[in-house]
């Protein structure tokens, strides 16, 4: 496919590029702020260049700039893209028109989000091909088909004859790079298209686009905060913060090499060196076959699930979206009363409702959420948010509790400065070191930590997870620490339960889980996790044993 | 905190037009230049020096009824509104945080009410009862009531189900808290708003009460009595019923102004300092 452009040479050249945005303070006259400081890249046909950042970088924005677009309100401001030979910032409205969905097109992030819910999938694949006329329909389906097939999606002669919410995210995913690639573009920007998908889930698509990128000859910016993905799909890397280019190299080089202190920070997460404890003979809480159901027992999400914790200790869950990991923490909580099976801690067995605990028992059980920002009233300040468990628990009033709140706050290295702001005011990593202060404040023995970092940037989850382990050591506190990243999990857990359609499949001391052999999930599990170096994901795909559940 | 430059212009009308209502309504005994019953000149006089809006239908001067029907119009409308508030944001928050059967009966109770139209509820309900003014009060608050109901229920269900209500469950809170700290200031904008609107339906509802003759009885009247007094002049071409609707609508713009400028400062969730 569109081999009379394949000859060598540049595709895209985009120099000085300066986007900016307005502001809108309440109470403060409009600002400019600029978002991106003068970048410049350049993409030969045919190749990949991976854009990594923080939230906030400006990766989404100078990938989105390729096609003349700006989201909004945001203007680009100065500085030239040049594709194919001709700066498409000049040719107006009607030269956007003709280039987006032709030369070049998007993949978005969430695409159940993208897709039209309205429409069958073929429709919306063949959509720009026909709108600019560059096929009849039948070729243009034909086209689809092929693509289909080479992204491994099942049935691809009838695929898309479904609506989108009828195949998986994973799948939906690759139908969105099938829409990018039947128009057969010069450049596709992927958006981080594998960042809402499950880890097992993500190699197939990734391994998918991989392969299409190469089958194709089409050139890509990989758009991603996962510094392990793009190593896998591209041939060069640009690391940006704050609207800078802070390294550009090969993917070799950035990996292996880094030469900025931030590359380096980037490369190094996750390596937290954490010594395992030992079990102790009397657990803090201990599950026993703990069956789960939702509608009256008719969904069993939870199959006699039997799980300790000591005291002190870490026990991870992990398990892809839907293996019940969460219902686990929702038993313990008394959320959801199990139908069989029981909970004992501290000596005391739990009654199975919320409503029949005693006040200890909820406040020595406390809960950290994963979306911190819904976590929070927004209508509390930070020291009413802190200040509550104290009154409640412990019946502190005035400067009594005003004390232990700024103490709370120093523990999680965050100032006095922020007993009077609200959450709004606060950053995703403040947000959920303020929830942390939170449980500790009721002095808890056990806090379930659901997700806690998967909403934040790597170097954020980084602190946060350092933090969790020092307040550990202090606070003596335990922890049932649910998520579906491996790297976290080998950085924080003591012992680990690997969990599977509501069954616990492996469950033991981290050094015991984490060794040969492996029963068939777990190595799925683990062979999923995207590693830091090239060429991992061929032989994660060649040595795998099971095909991923497809969620 | 509260710089008077910073509020905008339609705001600063809409504060200084009901201060005035409010105002006249409070001190009405001291500023009305009459007495309210008193009759002191000819029918439908015009306007003139003595009596500055003119006389009514039976020659009572038509300011000192302005300022008498304000504060009887003000008054009921306050209170039906303040009873019509209180009952249906908390039998609504609750019937959120409970669920169950607790709030399948109210919402039925709620839905068997509301299928029936206000007016001819109210019609039936008031000729039936006394007529006094706290009959007048309760009627169109619990009539007034199902409204809220309805609006508080399904903005409390959405608080209800986040992570943060959750968390304060999950530490043991009563229902007390739930709903009075962490539902109430997430739900007080759309209720702010619908209190703005709410107010001026029962200023509405009772204008069409007394102008059918089963709200504020004779010889006081609120100002849609005023209209009816006066609604026969009209056709000789007097304008005194004209007055009393002119102020009902300054009444009804006013407030909803308040109420919007009230409505665009709590939603910040910064605390308004930006």
């Amino acid at each position: 496919m569109a081999d009379t452009k394949a000859k060598p040479g540049l595709l895209l050249d985009i120099r000085n590029l300066r986007i900016e945005a307005t502001v809108f303070p309440p109470g403060e006259p409009p600002k400019n702020i600029v978002l991106v400081h003068d970048v410049s890249l350049t993409l030969e046909k045919g190749k990949v260049l991976g854009l990594i950042g923080e939230s906030g970088a400006g990766k989404s924005t100078i990938g989105l700039s390729s096609m003349g677009y700006g989201r909004g309100g945001v203007r680009i401001t100065g500085g030239e893209v040049i594709l194919n030979g001709r700066d498409i910032l000049k040719g107006g409205k009607e030269g956007f028109r003709k280039l987006r969905g032709r030369e070049v097109c998007y993949v978005a992030q969430s695409a159940a989000a993208a897709f039209n819910p309205a429409h069958k999938l073929m429709d919306q694949v063949v959509e720009a091909t026909l709108l600019h006329g560059t096929a009849t329909r039948a070729e243009a389906e034909k086209r689809a088909v092929a693509l289909f097939k080479k992204l491994s999606l099942p049935n691809p002669e009838t695929i898309g004859e479904r609506f989108p919410h009828q195949v998986s995210g994973g799948q939906l995913q690759r139908v969105m790079t099938a829409m990018a690639l039947c128009s057969e573009p010069d450049l596709i920007v992927f958006d981080e298209p594998t960042t809402a998908l499950d880890v097992t889930t993500q190699i197939d698509v990734l391994a998918a686009i991989k392969d299409a990128i190469r089958d194709t000859h089409v050139a890509a910016l990989y758009i991603t905060h996962d510094l392990a993905v793009v190593a896998q799909v591209s041939d060069e890397i640009m690391v940006l913060r704050d609207g800078k280019s802070v390294e550009h190299g090969e993917t070799h080089q950035i990996i292996k090499a880094p030469r900025m202190d931030y590359t380096k920070a980037l490369v190094s997460v996750r390596s937290i060196e954490h010594g395992e404890k030992k079990p102790t003979p009397k657990p803090l809480l201990s599950v026993r076959n703990a069956t789960a159901a939702y509608g009256g027992g008719v969904v069993k999400v939870l199959q006699n699930v039997s799980v300790d914790v000591h005291p002190g200790q870490t026990l991870a869950v992990v398990g892809e979206s839907g293996s019940g990991k969460s219902t686990l923490a929702r038993v313990v909580t008394g959320l959801l009363p199990p139908i069989a099976g029981s909970i004992t801690f501290a000596g005391r067995t739990l009654a199975p409702r919320l409503a029949e605990r005693s006040k200890d028992d909820l406040r020595e059980l406390q809960m950290i959420y994963q979306m911190a920002d819904v976590a929070m009233n927004p209508r509390q300040t930070v020291g009413t948010i802190i200040g509550r468990p104290l009154e409640f628990y412990f019946g502190m009033r005035g400067r009594e509790r005003d004390k232990r709140v700024a103490e709370l706050l120093d523990e999680i290295e965050m100032g006095k400065g922020f007993v009077d702001r609200y959450p709004a005011e606060l950053s995703g990593g403040q947000k959920q070191r303020v929830c942390i202060a939170r449980s500790l404040a009721a002095k808890p023995k056990l806090i379930i930590c659901d997700e806690v970092t998967s909403a934040l940037d790597p170097l954020v989850a980084d602190g946060i997870l350092k933090l969790l382990l020092r307040l550990q050591e202090i606070e003596e506190v335990a922890y049932l620490f649910i998520t579906h990243d491996l790297a976290t999990v080998k950085s924080i857990a003591d012992s680990i339960a690997v969990m599977y359609r509501g069954e616990v499949v492996r469950y033991g001391p981290k050094s015991q889980v984490l060794i040969r052999p492996f029963d068939a999930y777990t190595d799925l599990l683990l062979s999923s996790v995207p590693e830091m170096e090239v060429g991992w994901l061929e032989k994660a795909i060649k040595g795998r044993r099971i095909g991923s559940g497809g969620h | 905190m509260l710089d008077i430059k910073r509020i905008p212009i339609p705001a600063l009308i809409g504060i200084v037009l009901t201060t005035l209502f409010v105002l006249a309504a409070i001190f009405a005994p001291f500023i009305a230049p009459h007495g309210n019953g008193e009759i002191v000149g000819d029918v439908w006089e015009p306007m003139s020096a003595g009596h500055w809006l003119g006389t009514d239908n039976l020659g009572r001067d038509l300011l000192s009824r302005m300022i008498y029907g304000a504060r009887i119009t003000l008054f009921i409308a306050v209170l039906a509104t303040a009873l019509s508030f209180s009952l249906g944001a908390i039998l609504g928050f609750s019937a959120a945080v409970f669920g169950g059967w607790y709030d399948t009966l109210l919402s039925r109770l709620v839905d068997l009410l509301m299928s029936i139209p206000t007016l001819i509820m109210g019609l039936v309900v008031l000729s039936v009862l006394p007529t006094n003014l706290v009959t007048l009060i309760l009627v169109m608050g619990i009539l007034d009531s199902t409204r809220v109901y309805r609006l508080s229920r399904a903005v409390a269900v959405d608080i209800n189900v986040m992570d943060y209500v959750e968390a304060a469950k999950l530490r043991g809170e009563g229902s007390g808290w739930i709903i009075f700290r962490e539902i109430l200031p997430n739900a007080l904008s759309p209720l702010v708003s619908e209190l703005g609107l709410r107010f001026i339906y029962a200023v509405l509802f009772l204008s069409t009460l007394s102008f059918l003759g089963l709200g504020v009885q004779p010889p006081d009247a609120d100002w849609g009595g005023m209209v009816k007094e006066n609604k026969d002049g009209i056709v000789f071409g007097i304008g005194a019923a004209l007055i009393p609707a002119a102020a009902i609508a300054a009444l009804a713009i006013s407030v909803n102004l308040v109420a919007d400028w009230i409505l665009n400062r709590t939603t910040s969730l910064k605390g308004g300092r930006g």
